[in-house]
């Protein structure tokens, strides 16, 4: 039996019931792991070792946990105490963290077997997997094709059951845009649900972890592991943490969905238009109500977020100085020597083009006119959702506007590379959750993606509507084909 | 007219204090002074890639109390800001600070200046993290970085350029600084770097209200520092205005060893900060309540004494200033007039010479070892006429180094005073007898030919004369004298 096909809650089932154990689990994601990464790049480093290790302590101490035995695998952005953690850069060279992200904690404590580390964009910018320092990762339903990004590696993982779960960060979409082109789960929690602590920083306002799964069910079981106050992050919000797998629930009987016209937009791709407007229809069909609604400051959206995010970046990676850790330039002869060398060595292209953008924006005499300006549109795109949450329930977009393109097809395009994360910025500005599931295929057999975004703290809306959606349809029984 | 008479001087001060707060201000670490390198530090202090800050509650009471302390209005909203430079003994390279919304605003305190009193504008009063310290190993083409005193908490406050004198600026750290050790937040020493001072100074031509050009002074390591650091400054310009040069809006460096202020750096090359709003630290509303219990746990404050011991003791606001100056001289003071009820002496005592005792050896009045039991015996001897004042301050060091009362002293050196008439008298006529010259100048009228006299009595008792009787004996036998005179010219 191939386990590494499976997805968690069949495996917490089974382990529970004895019919398998941890170390034939992971030995199976291994051996996936070792036959196919080759073609997919999705892993920039395998504990193969610790991970059996771990695996069959498991087993022998029967550790209870609500992930025990679960193979998970973490994006190289997350801090795991003494393994490289380096945010698929060169800068971060030789950097092993002396401490544990509080999500990885959480996630050993049930019991969860961690793989290694993913690939993605360097310091998650980008939305293709191309910025990372170290490989190129590729979509398992066509590898002349990118995964997405940032989270591209764990998105490619989950989709070629290379792991049973991933572990990513969403900034602008970074879970959710790759979940939709490698036809998988992905969820943005809220902001402040899951501790960011141990989380490299891109931009702290926006930056939320959240799970990349093969089901709806099994987002809702990560999520209540990685969820929760933490005393070590004062923007995690002190609130319980609900059982979301029991929001998992097949009715959306009188759910209001409302539709943004604002997310149509001319010139859009057809076979996402239509896949969307399919997917209206199943959930007329369930007894949801689809209206239309407006969201009108969505045009916004990128210019603000390209000008919020790159100026917190610029700040989070002055620390990467070469002065304590990473990569340090030789031959420098002067402390300025050794900043700029070693910076200018260690990020990649798309690094330095933020933190020039970021650095600029926050200057003395252009903050008000950039930075200050965007937070004031912010503002008024929170309101916008406000008021369309005053009446509906949760709000349906495509994910992403185009299916996985080509490698390499937008990396001379840095503007038309942004504009990947079109539907995905605003819940992030809006600190909002929201999951991308899988809701068709285009010609070329394709994954789209459908976007849910709810009310802060109302992931179980999100969970219910998801879980409707998807025992209702067939699309996530498809699996990839890899040549 | 001295040059430095045509111009008014305008001094403000930015004073940066460490609290001291066991732990850091935005991690568990200890914020202890003089612990080997990098031996207090975590993840967080470090700004290791994926930490974040957490406010240390005591940091805010802190500041709330220093806040209250100095007059101000405290902010409804706490909110952090990030101030972006390069430094190696800065691990994350932004400095976690208050920009727009500082904890405190538009407070003021009182100096003493030669008007008598003088309010001083304090304009904000902001929360930040400290920096590390570099070590420059002598001949090594390397530094290091110690990283122990990163994140110490610290208040900056700033003044408004109220201050018109270096003699002002030493007043205003000095009532400051009592303030602090009233409150207990600091350990307020500037050698250490727990109280660090910058000024701006500029000079403009008396009775001008606009502002001349501005210039900062770093690098003052104690008040005096500041003070000459201050006067220097003030003389350069003056003599530059004299001459019709401009000045140059700069940062200065003070040279204590050489006694002047050499440029660091111009306007031109000032850093562009880049603040903006510190994502990882939510802004949040102070409680009032917080600040009310703050309010309540405030102790008395030097401003506050001073007012209640010239009503309570009737003592000069002189006095009062004096004593209040330290928490631990007041106390010192405040147990003795428990005793003695002659608060006045007590506070003559204290305020000349056990001060100038404590200040040679460096240390307050309290500390100098003397039992309030002993300096109020010593003044019980001096109100009985058991010794003169005189005595006094000649045994006092002798009750310090020794920790022996007053009376012990006195009557095993046989100093007690003389006060039977009868010896006096003798006595008396023994220094008239030597002194004819003096008593005839006495008889023509002047007056301090008597004051010459008692001089040469004392000598003679070795100050063991009570000095009012001494003076009484004198007149009387000068005046029996030119009786007998003025009797034979008749």
């Amino acid at each position: 039996m191939e386990k590494h096909k499976l997805t968690a809650c069949e495996i917490v089932e089974e382990i529970k019931h004895s019919k398998t154990d941890s170390l034939t689990v992971t030995k199976s994601v291994m051996d996936r792991i070792e036959s196919l990464d080759g073609k997919i790049g999705a892993y920039v480093e395998v504990n193969k070792k610790g991970a059996l290790e771990r695996a069959s302590l498991i087993d022998k101490e029967k550790q209870k946990g609500k992930l025990a035995g679960v193979p998970v695998a973490i994006k190289d952005n997350i801090c795991v105490k003494g393994e490289l953690t380096r945010c698929a850069s060169k800068i971060l060279e030789g950097f092993r963290p002396p401490y544990n992200a509080t999500v990885i904690e959480k996630l050993l404590k049930e019991g969860a077997v961690l793989l290694g580390k993913t690939n993605m964009d360097e310091f998650a910018f980008g939305s293709s997997t191309e910025t990372s320092a170290f490989k190129v990762t590729r979509n398992p339903w066509d590898t002349d094709r990118i995964p997405g990004g940032s989270s591209g590696g764990s998105a490619a993982c989950v989709a070629a059951d290379e792991t049973i779960l991933a572990i990513g960060s969403d900034t602008g979409g970074s879970i959710r845009q790759p979940a939709a082109l490698c036809g998988i789960v992905g969820l943005k929690p809220t902001y402040g649900r899951v501790s960011r602590y141990g989380l490299i920083a891109f931009a702290s306002s926006l930056d939320q972890i959240g799970p990349l799964t093969k089901s709806v069910k099994d987002s809702a079981l990560l999520l209540e592991v990685i969820a929760g106050y933490d005393e070590m992050d004062s923007t995690s919000v002190n609130r319980e943490v609900p059982e979301y797998i029991r929001a998992c629930v097949n009715n959306v009987k009188g759910l209001k969905i409302g539709i943004p016209k604002e997310y149509f937009i001319e010139g859009m791709d057809k076979e996402i238009s239509d896949s969307i407007k399919k997917a209206e229809d199943v959930y007329r069909q369930l007894g949801a109500v689809c209206e239309e609604v407006s969201l009108p400051h969505t045009q916004y959206a990128v210019s603000v977020y390209y000008i919020i995010a790159p100026s917190e970046a610029s700040s989070n990676l002055a620390r990467f100085d070469a002065v304590q850790y990473g990569f340090r330039s030789k031959d420098s002869q002067t402390l300025m020597q050794m900043y700029e060398n070693s910076r200018a060595e260690g990020f990649g292209a798309e690094a330095k083009r933020r933190i020039i953008l970021g650095t600029f924006a926050l200057s003395s005499g252009y903050y008000e006119a950039y930075y200050s300006k965007a937070l004031k549109v912010r503002t008024l795109i929170k309101k916008d959702f406000d008021k369309v949450f005053e009446k509906y329930d949760c709000v349906l977009t495509p994910t992403a506007p185009t299916p996985a393109f080509k490698i390499g097809e937008k990396m001379e395009s840095p503007l038309e590379m942004y504009l990947s994360d079109i539907f995905t910025i605003s819940a992030n500005l809006a600190g909002l959750p929201a999951i991308s599931i899988p809701c068709g295929f285009t010609k070329h057999n394709l994954p789209i993606g459908l976007q849910l975004m709810a009310k802060p703290f109302d992931e179980e809306t999100l969970f219910r509507a998801a879980y409707s959606f998807e025992q209702n349809t067939e699309y996530h029984k498809k699996r990839p084909q890899i040549k | 007219m001295s040059s430095e008479g045509k111009y008014e001087t305008v001094i403000g001060l930015e004073v940066h204090l460490q609290l001291s707060t066991e732990s850091k201000v935005f991690c568990g670490c200890s914020a202890k002074f003089g612990q080997s390198p990098n031996s207090q530090t975590c993840p967080v202090c470090l700004g290791l890639p994926g930490t974040l800050p957490v406010l240390n509650e005591k940091v805010l009471k802190y500041g709330i109390k220093v806040a209250l302390s100095l007059n101000c209005e405290i902010a409804d909203m706490l909110k952090f800001d990030r101030k972006n430079y390069f430094y190696p003994d800065l691990p994350k390279n932004f400095q976690i600070s208050q920009y727009d919304k500082p904890l405190a605003n538009h407070g003021y305190i009182f100096i003493k200046n030669e008007q008598g009193e003088k309010k001083i504008g304090i304009t904000r009063a902001h929360i930040e993290e400290d920096a590390g310290k570099l070590v420059h190993p002598e001949n090594k083409n390397f530094s290091l970085v110690d990283f122990n005193r990163t994140g110490v908490p610290l208040l900056e406050i700033v003044s408004e350029p109220d201050l018109n004198s270096p003699e002002e600026a030493y007043e205003y750290l000095t009532a400051l600084k009592s303030i602090f050790e009233y409150l207990d937040v600091s350990t307020c020493n500037m050698e250490e770097g727990s109280l660090r001072c910058d000024a701006n100074l500029s000079l403009r031509p008396a009775g001008e209200k606009k502002l001349g050009t501005k210039i900062e002074l770093k690098n003052m390591n104690s008040f005096k520092g500041v003070k000459n650091a201050l006067a220097y400054e003030v003389k350069r310009q003056a003599q530059a205005l004299d001459k019709n040069e401009k000045i140059i809006q700069d940062t200065r460096l003070w040279d204590e060893q050489r006694g002047m202020t050499v440029s660091m750096r111009t306007k031109e090359e000032a850093h562009d900060y880049r603040y903006f709003p510190e994502p990882d630290l939510v802004p949040f509303y102070v409680d009032k309540d917080f600040v009310e219990k703050v309010k309540k746990e405030m102790p008395e404050l030097p401003q506050q004494k001073i007012e209640r011991f010239t009503k309570k003791y009737g003592l000069s606001t002189y006095d009062a200033t004096l004593l209040a100056q330290s928490r631990h001289v007041a106390g010192y003071f405040e147990e003795c007039a428990g005793i003695l009820k002659d608060p006045k002496a007590i506070a003559n005592w204290l305020n000349s010479d056990l001060a100038a005792h404590a200040n040679t050896e460096n240390k307050r009045a309290d500390e100098l070892g003397l039992s309030a039991e002993n300096l109020v015996g010593m003044i019980k001897l001096i109100k009985d006429n058991t010794i003169s004042g005189k005595i006094a301050k000649e045994i006092l060091p002798e009750m310090i180094k020794t920790k022996k009362s007053a009376a012990e002293i006195v009557k095993e050196k046989g100093l007690a005073q003389i006060s039977d008439a009868q010896s006096l008298e003798k006595l008396a006529d023994e220094v008239l007898a030597e002194n004819e010259k003096t008593v005839r100048d006495y008889a023509s009228g002047k007056e301090n030919a008597l004051t010459f006299l008692v001089g040469k009595f004392m000598q003679k008792t070795k100050g063991k004369a009570n000095p009012g009787l001494a003076n009484e004996i004198l007149r009387k036998k000068l005046g029996e004298k030119l009786k007998k005179k003025n009797d034979y010219r008749d």
